[in-house]
């Protein structure tokens, strides 16, 4: 019967393209999401013996102080990170005019970017650090006292966050920039004709063609601000006393760092973890999902 | 021939090298994490000796870097274990052997008459009964301090706490900080804590409590605490945001004047331009006169992982390394103190010290408090010491937090 041939063919081309994909996605994210959900819930030190001990885990983290020392930081890093998309915007209207050398700033501009973390962290480093930094000196000249940021367990995670809002910042600069290449030149022409200018004009005539640029940014930067793992761990290693902890750091403190044997422990802060980021994942699908299915 | 190969090239190297070596060789596969320039060339030196005298075993050294391989070695004894390796004894070992990674080596301390040899460190090579690491080398931990700011303020070396507090007055005056750390690694601020609580309590209240016994919200901890906070305004103010290494340039630049550190500091300090002349050690002073005085000195050692492969020459290096010759050699180039009974200690004058001062100790050795300590009490330990330095207003929270992880960690 070649109708129902046919008919199977259609049904199982797809998942023939997709298995690959699928199958990877299956080893590399799915089965590791169980398994330390799983993990979760023994007393193990990653090389012996794992024991059974229920939810102990996550009681024991409902009462940990640092714990809550790097759920606050992370919220602080959500909040803080997302300047990073006004600021983006800025920088991207700024640049994009055409002017001789234009395309030598914006690789100025992107050049954060480029680079990587390890060396954004270090020469943050440099730059906050006490007797010849940059910056120490800096205050020292303005206040008369320097201050080390790195070493108050006040400031540091602002000091972090600065750092990771440079590559970020340019980054998103990168997404507007673009962005802005769509912007309907006949639509700036019509506004201006009835007389938008200024604020009004990019409240309401360049943002919402910017809409689809504005989304991936914020989604980015958010995830962004969820794994800022690599400039803790370079900056600071969560000190000082792990005060600059996020979780995804405190996170693999306990359970892969030299003093760190708690694989069950740590399994749970990743569990927690994941929870909140698929909070944003689940709301950013569900938009998605419901802008593709208005049209 | 000593082969190096770093991190991801180590496979590489390693395929070439199995073509290169000649076919009667057995090969002898060691990592280790003396990358450091003296200590790896004495490395270099011990295993060109072992070749020499063993010429039908080629040793392949894997050098990591040293604070790479303090998680590495999770992985690599795990999966693809060499023949030899280097780790700290104690409760740092601990975890690997009850998880079956280390190879039982009581044999090779009978065969070669270890057990009397290397008596001294006998009790934190030994778990379950049995022997499971060579130690090569240990080295004491004191003040270390600049001589020149000592004479400069007109402060003599001091016997007693009061002593110190009272020269601490004296730099503070000369805008010197009297005591310098950098914290930002944590460990630093572990060998001030071990000291403090080793002249305020004694080496046996030492061990209780490193050993999860005693509480630490006990009184005899807060009173090791109220002589801390004696010391915290004289101590360098951004200590948390500088390495080890970092305060090294204060003492010789005479901006700090005292720095309680292990031995291997004296490299650096003479690096930067100190001699045995300006340079200058000191015991940790008395605090408590009703006490013992016992110290600190950690040790080194080498062990067989149990997934080796060449086991036979394995035992035979560790034969080789325990030997009391091989270590007189080797820590004569370390700058560090043999294990071995029939050693002897090189000349230079911070090892004499540091070796009379060991050698005369009435109260006991502690190894340092990473490895006194499990893992993880280690760790909060260390955190809120540095805590400590920076807000001592927060004791009592501390000292709350360290229970708390007491009661969990020793269960």
């Amino acid at each position: 019967m070649p109708a129902t041939g046919k008919l199977n063919q259609r049904k199982l081309a797809p998942w023939l393209f997709l298995a690959p994909g699928l199958l990877m996605f299956m080893i590399y994210v799915i089965i590791p999401i169980f398994q330390s959900m799983w993990i979760s819930f023994y007393d193990w030190d990653g090389l012996g013996e794992a024991r059974w001990i229920g939810t102990a885990n996550y009681v024991e983290l409902v009462d940990d102080d640092a714990f809550y020392t790097s759920l606050k930081n992370n919220v602080i890093w959500l909040l803080l990170y997302m300047l990073a998309v006004p600021a983006g915007l800025m920088i991207a209207i700024f640049l994009n005019q055409t002017i001789t050398g234009m395309r030598l700033y914006k690789s100025l501009f992107f050049f954060p970017f480029v680079i990587s973390q390890v060396v954004v962290g270090l020469m943050f480093s440099w730059f906050y650090a006490p007797n010849f930094g940059l910056f120490y000196s800096l205050i020292e000249w303005l206040t008369g006292s320097g201050v080390a940021i790195l070493a108050d367990d006040r400031y540091v995670t602002y000091g972090i966050i600065a750092a990771g809002l440079w590559p970020q910042i340019a980054y998103v600069m990168i997404l507007y920039l673009t962005g802005l290449n769509n912007v309907a030149p006949d639509q700036v022409e019509a506004a201006r004709l009835d007389g938008a200018k200024g604020w009004r004009m990019l409240w309401y005539v360049i943002l919402p063609q910017l809409r689809p640029a504005t989304f991936i940014a914020v989604v980015v930067t958010l995830l962004g601000a969820l794994r800022s793992f690599d400039l803790v761990s370079i900056m600071t290693a969560g000190g000082p006393f792990g005060s600059s902890r996020v979780l995804s750091y405190y996170m693999f403190e306990q359970a892969l760092s030299e003093y760190g044997y708690r694989m069950g422990y740590g399994a749970a802060i990743a569990v927690v973890l994941f929870a909140i980021m698929m909070i944003f994942i689940s709301g950013f699908i569900w938009k998605m999902w419901r802008d593709e299915t208005e049209r | 021939m000593v082969h190096l190969a770093k991190g991801a090239l180590a496979l590489m190297a390693a395929l070439l090298l199995s073509t290169a070596a000649s076919a009667q060789q057995r090969v002898l596969t060691f990592t280790t994490d003396n990358n450091d320039p003296a200590p790896k060339a004495a490395w270099e030196q011990l295993v060109a000796d072992f070749e020499a005298e063993n010429p039908d075993v080629d040793v392949q050294m894997n050098i990591m870097d040293r604070e790479a391989y303090k998680t590495a070695i999770r992985n690599f004894l795990t999966t693809d274990p060499p023949d030899v390796a280097n780790w700290y004894p104690a409760n740092r070992m601990a975890p690997f052997v009850s998880a079956g990674l280390f190879m039982d080596i009581s044999d090779v301390y009978a065969a070669n008459d270890l057990t009397t040899q290397l008596a001294s460190t006998l009790p934190i090579v030994t778990q379950d009964g049995k022997q499971w690491m060579v130690p090569y080398t240990y080295y004491q931990w004191g003040i270390y301090f600049n001589r020149t700011v000592y004479e400069q303020v007109g402060a003599t070396v001091p016997t007693t706490w009061e002593e110190f507090l009272a020269n601490c007055e004296k730099f503070k005056a000369a805008g010197i900080d009297c005591l310098t750390t950098g914290s930002s690694q944590l460990w630093p601020t572990a060998g001030i804590f071990d000291y403090l609580n080793l002249r305020t309590n004694g080496y046996e209240f030492h061990k209780a409590l490193t050993n999860g016994e005693v509480a630490w919200t006990d009184d005899r901890v807060r009173a090791t605490f109220a002589e801390w906070a004696k010391l915290v305004p004289y101590t360098t103010a951004n200590h948390a945001a500088i390495d080890w290494q970092d305060a090294v340039p204060l003492i010789v630049q005479g901006k700090a004047a005292n720095y309680v550190m292990g031995n291997f500091a004296v490299a650096a300090f003479k690096e930067g331009g100190m001699t045995n002349e300006t340079l200058g050690f000191m015991p940790f002073p008395t605090i408590n006169p009703d006490v013992p005085r016992a110290e600190e000195a950690p040790t080194d050692a080498v062990f067989i992982p149990a997934g080796a492969k060449n086991v036979d020459d394995a035992k035979k290096f560790m034969a080789y390394v325990a030997r009391a010759d091989v270590q007189t050699k080797l820590n004569a180039a370390l700058g560090q103190l043999p294990v071995n009974a029939g050693s002897t200690v090189g000349d230079d004058p911070f090892l004499q010290a540091g070796f009379e001062m060991l050698s005369t100790t009435p109260g006991g050795i502690a190894q340092f408090f990473d490895r006194d300590a499990p893992a993880e009490m280690a760790k909060v330990g260390m955190e809120g010491f540095q805590e400590f330095m920076v807000r001592p207003e927060n004791l009592d929270a501390i000292l709350d937090r360290l229970e708390k992880a007491r009661a969990r960690v020793y269960q």
